[in-house]
């Protein structure tokens, strides 16, 4: 770490967590984040009037959290990022203010950057620069994606989606149908090491020879969740009870297959030798080792950030910022806008 | 100097108050874009004065009631704004911006209503140069009065408030005036939402 790497500090508040990261160049010096996932779980998902009051209340004494650890004064910044989008627009608005008001406050240039692009470069703190080009495969409760980066600040490019529901979601759906707490990825993981994965055969979407031809790498999580509901409801109406563990198991397993499958065979057909893993679902120990596993074979090598790193924080919004300083890159101007639909190829908003 | 800012309606307004008077004014040419419109006109009313953020020695801002996404802008900034400058920052309730104004057009006894948007009113009631009720989000059937009532939500209900008047949104230069000359209550910068998610009332 040298003193004239660029100081940035970066906001995140895209979903329900308020995020406050601070890096000097690659390093990471601070990641302070406030979450009202509690507030959330008696709903079963995030309440976005709940996550945007939360926000509100948590932005001051997250920053200043956040300069305590770094062992900085905020007048030290060389410049701010916050997350522009994409999100939930009245949680994005508040960091995207707070952002606007340290530049303003400090003097000091606004990089107004993509969420999902943020994922990738924040393993920058753990495995230094990325390898270009890199295929991203970002999966949490917001995002499914299949992403090419040439260049985290300025190109990259979409290969594939979801095209319902985002494999966190999926977690958190089946979880609820087995009874398990929210947010359902930790506990499904906790659980399905006790289960037999193969012991129950369920639907890999959109990996038919027709569905390929249209949605190579695109992913559909909705009707493997229906096949697990359809399973639970039919066992229990046997009278038999519910193999909980054998059902999480083979559900992760399915997800994992085919998010691993069409990861890699995206790197394949790009002839890109490094994946990186990023959002919260990088977090499941499954689809670590699989992907780990199989690329192995492959020849391809994997990144995945820790799981701290993996979900949503504000680590991964600095050190994007911090990429973008030093590539010289335009800020944004004051009157950048909270863009709930960000499109991925849009990593810089000017 | 004071900068203030209030974003709890469909506008946003911002003035910088140098001690003495208002030096700068900024109001927003488009209605619902705070989040766009605030920064671009602190930035504005500092250029205006020649001023810089290092000039500022306090913020006050209006803590609603107003629709939530706005409100939050201008909490968020105020209170963002202030801790990195290590300056204090006021409240004031947005409906006692607009009843300073109202008394200094003349009037004693009023009230103040401002668009809630569902159908309803923010309403507070005046006297004696005093806040002698409210703030109360309320539907304007409820509250239908023949005296006279201030504000955009008094004008967007004629039935219910024939003898109503303008001004129609707070102005920030007024807000100067009330935190300089303390005409109503300072308050912590805390949002008056006066509504509790929508999530929380289906749940209880
Ligand atoms: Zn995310």
């Amino acid at each position: 770490m040298s003193a004239h790497e660029p100081l940035v500090l970066g906001i995140e508040t895209s979903c329900d967590e308020t995020g406050i990261g601070i890096v000097r160049g690659h390093t990471l010096l601070a990641d302070a984040v406030a979450s009202s996932v509690e507030e959330h779980a008696r709903f079963g998902g995030v309440v976005p009037e709940v996550a945007s009051r939360a926000h509100l209340e948590a932005m001051v004494p997250t920053i200043e959290r956040a300069c305590e650890t770094a062992g900085i004064a905020l007048t030290d910044v060389d410049a701010i990022s916050v997350t522009s989008g994409p999100g939930l627009a009245g949680a994005l608005l508040v960091g995207v203010a707070a952002a606007k008001s340290l530049a303003i406050a400090l003097e000091k240039p606004l990089y107004g950057i993509n969420h999902l692009a943020a994922h990738v470069a924040v393993d920058q703190l753990e495995h230094g620069p990325l390898p270009d080009p890199c295929l991203a495969l970002l999966v949490s409760g917001g995002h499914s994606s299949i992403l090419r980066v040439d260049d985290v600040t300025d190109t990259v490019t979409p290969l594939g989606a979801t095209i319902d529901d985002a494999a966190g979601e999926a977690f958190d759906k089946v979880a609820r149908l087995l009874g398990l707490p929210f947010p359902g990825g930790p506990h499904i993981d906790r659980v399905a090491r006790e289960g037999d994965s193969v012991s129950i055969d369920f639907p890999r979407g959109l990996t038919s020879k027709r569905d390929l031809e249209r949605h190579r790498f695109d992913f559909s999580f909705s009707g493997l969740k229906t096949a697990v509901a359809r399973w639970v409801e039919a066992k229990a109406a046997s009278g038999e009870p519910v193999p909980v563990a054998d059902v999480a198991a083979a559900f992760q397993e399915a997800v994992v297959d085919v998010l691993v499958r069409k990861a890699l065979d995206a790197a394949a057909t790009e002839g890109i030798e490094d994946i990186l893993i990023g959002g919260g679902v990088a977090a499941n120990s499954r689809l670590r080792y699989v992907a780990e596993e199989r690329a192995t074979k492959l020849g391809i090598r994997v990144r995945v950030p820790r799981p701290g790193l993996c979900t949503d924080n504000g680590a991964m919004v600095a050190a994007l910022g911090a990429e973008m300083v030093a590539r010289g890159r335009r800020p944004s101007p004051l009157d950048l806008p909270a863009d709930s639909s960000m499109p991925v190829e849009l990593v810089l908003n000017v | 100097m004071l900068l203030a800012f209030d974003t709890a309606t469909p506008h946003v307004t911002v003035a910088l108050h140098d001690g003495d008077r208002v030096v700068a004014e900024y109001a927003s040419s488009e209605a619902m874009r705070h989040g766009e419109m605030l920064a671009p006109g602190i930035a504005d009313v500092l250029a205006q004065a020649g001023a810089t953020s290092r000039d500022v020695s306090a913020v006050a801002v209006g803590v609603g009631p107003g629709p939530f996404t706005g409100l939050r802008v201008g909490l968020v900034t105020a209170r963002t704004m202030a801790f990195a400058l290590g300056i204090p920052v006021y409240g004031v309730c947005t409906l006692d911006i607009l009843a300073a104004e109202a008394m200094d057009a003349g009037h004693d006894e009023f009230s103040i209503a401002t668009d809630a948007r569902r159908k309803e009113v923010y309403l507070a009631s005046y006297a004696s140069r005093q806040r002698i009720g409210g703030p109360d989000v309320v539907k304007p059937a409820e509250a239908a009065t023949d005296a006279l009532v201030i504000g955009r939500g008094a004008l967007l209900y004629p039935e219910a408030f024939p003898n109503s008047a303008g001004p129609e949104h707070p102005d920030a230069a007024v807000l100067c005036d009330v935190v300089v000359r303390e005409r109503f209550a300072l308050l912590d910068p805390e949002p008056l939402y006066l509504r509790r998610p929508d999530a929380i009332e289906r749940a209880s």
